[in-house]
């Protein structure tokens, strides 16, 4: 015997008074790929944010005994002389030997001497964000005298890891500070341009069409170009920013404009202006939440072409330089074919590039894919 | 109808290259200070006398102490009939330099374009209708990671992979025995010998991209019922797909090539410096960074043009395969 369910006691509710946002979190984590890539893009942010906690050291401090010291892995089983073992977390230290006729350095592992590592050790102290002074990091050797080189060194000594980690701060963010300058433009000049159509529309779209058909690196380098030399690294952080969003908003304004032309002739918007709404209310009340999810989607997908764009123009030396650690500025010292084959662990900052870019472009997807209500009907 | 649609989309075209000219002219008078600026601080470095009065000649001469507007006039008056100006860092005509490097550069460009198409319709084919299959996965995480990764990583890395595990320089477009030889078929052979590996590292994104494309939009057409009617007529699967699926899918992927070509150009810049190619990039970068403005200027504007001409020619090609178009 089957039991049927009472239909007045099943609740219709929750379904029923599901938001849009409810709705796209849902279909989004059905995708696991870009759940796994929000956790990641998250991380690098995170260690972006805190870059002198999670960094061992110093990014600048150079070391001479240690030029292209290659990278040493971490040891978890602590074996004593004697046979015994203990679980304690350490590196090999690595000696140079000098070839004597070539007279070129080779670092040779020394198991006896061992560098203890300890979580949230005390290292190199630092300043946070210019405001806290601290000396804890999440990774430090025990004696803090000791260094310890889990990518490596390059050229001049320093840790290569720490380099990295700094650089994450940079080029993440000019990813994110980039799309938002685009976004403003991008929303404001796609929104005119979809919500009055006609001569604006078409005005903004030919605009559009001559960026989109122009190639976009010998103007960006132009542009970095003309940048005078004298200026601060942060003013040249900010200008390089705003010449990646200059070009980038087109794809934000094309995405806006269709949107709200497909939304201007919907129900509720008539309904709203109907209403006796202001234009500044049907706009910023009725029309760009229900578009918002789309955004952010659109968002997510620029960020990675922004990080791509200043990767590539610091690489050729046009965009951010030294002092500013960024990923393309750490790429550039392993642009010399010669480097390289000696220190292949100088692509490590490559490898963040296409970690990160791959991620944004995952999670971009699964979002776009969430905020579209008509993905559903293939599931 | 079609001809008047050519027509119109042509006249279109002007006004767009009429801008880029002015980009090009705005970017390159951008920079604070001229070439005489920096021609008389290299003197000055070197320890040279400086002569304020030989520096004003070479202004007046170039005009570049003339406004804005009529420096662009002059400039574009000049590139009206062949003549780029003078290049200041090389002391010769820019016109002279450029040529060549161009030449190469579109040789790059095109054969990149040729196997993008050649190699992303098949496999866009296949990987749509062999849906879901180990062959699609493979595909698709390849495209994923051809679209993500910039160009100048890949050659990189094919560079280090190349001269550590085989020994073998991939940089440049001929052997040295052809480099400044003059053109013959022997060099033209070397060029193809060298070209393919820049062809696959500027490809890659390219081909990623347009594989997308060609999947995304077959998917859409293979659910539709004139494709069931044809199956149920027993019409052999290929023959089928081929013949109106297929036909109907390439519409979307024709004016790829409008978009795909600025990108193409924009990707081949970087990637020719790193492998040091003698083409149009490398030579504008140095031209950019020594402030040698006409020939930087040559450059930007005549890439800027290839690139519209690209577009234009991908829109008739598009208004050919899809007469629809022509009625916009």
């Amino acid at each position: 015997m089957t039991t049927i369910a009472d239909p007045r006691t099943i609740d219709m509710r929750t379904d029923a008074q599901a938001s849009q946002w409810r709705l796209t979190w849902r279909a989004f984590r059905r995708h696991r790929l870009a759940v796994v890539s929000l956790v990641i893009v998250l991380l690098f942010y995170v260690v972006g944010a805190f870059a002198e906690f999670f960094a061992p050291f110093d990014p600048e401090t150079t070391s001479s005994r240690h030029i292209y010291h290659p990278p040493q892995a971490i040891h978890f089983i602590d074996w004593q002389a004697d046979g015994s073992w203990s679980i304690r977390p350490h590196v090999e230290s690595m000696v140079v030997k000098r070839d004597p006729i070539s007279l070129s350095a080779t670092y040779e592992a020394d198991p006896a001497r061992k560098i203890y590592l300890s979580l949230f050790g005390q290292g190199q102290p630092y300043t946070m964000w210019g405001i806290f002074q601290a000396d804890r990091h999440l990774l430090a050797a025990a004696d803090p005298a000791d260094r310890f080189y889990l990518l490596g060194t390059d050229r001049l000594g320093r840790d290569v890891l720490s380099r990295v980690i700094h650089g994450s701060r940079v080029s993440m963010s000019i990813g994110l500070l980039g799309v938002s300058i685009s976004l403003v433009i991008g929303v404001l000049l796609g929104g005119i341009s979809g919500y009055y159509g006609g001569f604006v529309d078409t005005a903004v779209q030919r605009v559009v069409e001559l960026i989109l058909s122009l190639p976009t690196i010998p103007i960006w380098l132009g542009l970095s170009a003309a940048l005078p030399q004298e200026w601060s690294p942060l003013t040249r952080y900010f200008a390089i920013t705003v010449i990646l969003s200059l070009i980038g908003w087109t794809e934000l304004a094309r995405v806006v404009r269709g949107r709200f032309l497909s939304l201007r002739m919907e129900d509720f918007v008539i309904a709203a202006r109907l209403d006796g709404g202001s234009q500044g209310r049907v706009i910023f009340r009725h029309m760009l939440p229900s578009m918002a999810s789309h955004i952010i989607a659109s968002v997510t997908l620029a960020i990675p072409a922004m990080i791509i764009a200043e990767t590539a123009l610091s690489f050729i030396g046009l965009g951010l330089t030294p002092p500013i650690i960024s990923w393309g500025v750490l790429l550039k010292e392993a642009q010399n074919i010669r480097s390289i084959a000696q220190a292949p662990w100088l692509f490590a900052p490559g490898v963040a590039v296409c970690i990160a870019v791959l991620a944004l472009n995952f999670l971009g997807d699964g979002l776009r894919d969430a905020a579209d209500p008509y993905s559903n009907e293939k599931q | 109808m079609l001809i008047s649609y050519v027509i119109r989309r042509i006249i279109w075209a002007v006004p767009f290259l009429f801008a880029a000219s002015l980009v090009a002219f705005a970017l390159i008078t951008l920079p604070p200070g001229d070439y005489v600026t920096t021609l008389a601080q290299t003197l000055a470095e070197s320890g040279d006398q400086v002569d304020q009065a030989r520096l004003a000649a070479l202004r007046a001469r170039y005009g570049l102490d003339q406004p804005f507007i009529i420096q662009y006039f002059m400039w574009i008056g000049g590139v009206l009939q062949g003549d780029f100006g003078m290049s200041f860092e090389w002391n010769q005509p820019v016109a002279q330099l450029i040529w060549e490097r161009l030449g190469l550069s579109f040789i790059l460009e095109f054969s990149t374009l040729i196997f993008a198409w050649g190699v992303a319709l098949p496999v866009g084919i296949y990987s749509a209708v062999r849906k879901y299959s180990a062959g699609d996965y493979v595909v698709s995480v390849i495209g994923f990671l051809g679209l993500a990764l910039p160009n100048f990583l890949i050659a990189l890395v094919l560079m280090y992979v190349a001269v550590v595990h085989f020994g073998v320089d991939v940089t440049g477009l001929f052997s040295p025995q052809y480099r400044d030889a003059p053109w013959s078929w022997d060099k033209f052979v070397n060029l193809l010998q060298h070209l393919w590996i820049p062809v696959i590292i500027l490809g890659t994104s390219a081909t990623a991209g347009l594989m997308r494309i060609m999947r995304a939009n077959l998917l859409d057409e293979l659910n539709k019922p004139y494709v069931v009617t044809a199956r149920a007529k027993g019409l052999s699967e290929w023959k089928l797909i081929l013949k109106y699926p297929v036909r109907l899918a390439l519409n979307p992927f024709v004016s790829t090539i409008g978009w795909a070509f600025p990108q193409l150009i924009s990707g081949a810049v970087i990637t020719a410096y790193v492998l040091s190619l003698p083409t149009a990039g490398p030579l504008m970068l140095q031209a950019l960074l020594a402030q040698d403005m006409y020939l930087a200027g040559a450059f930007i504007l005549l890439l800027c043009c290839f690139s519209i001409i690209g577009m234009l020619v991908s829109d008739i090609l598009l208004a050919l395969v899809d007469p629809r178009i022509r009625f916009r």
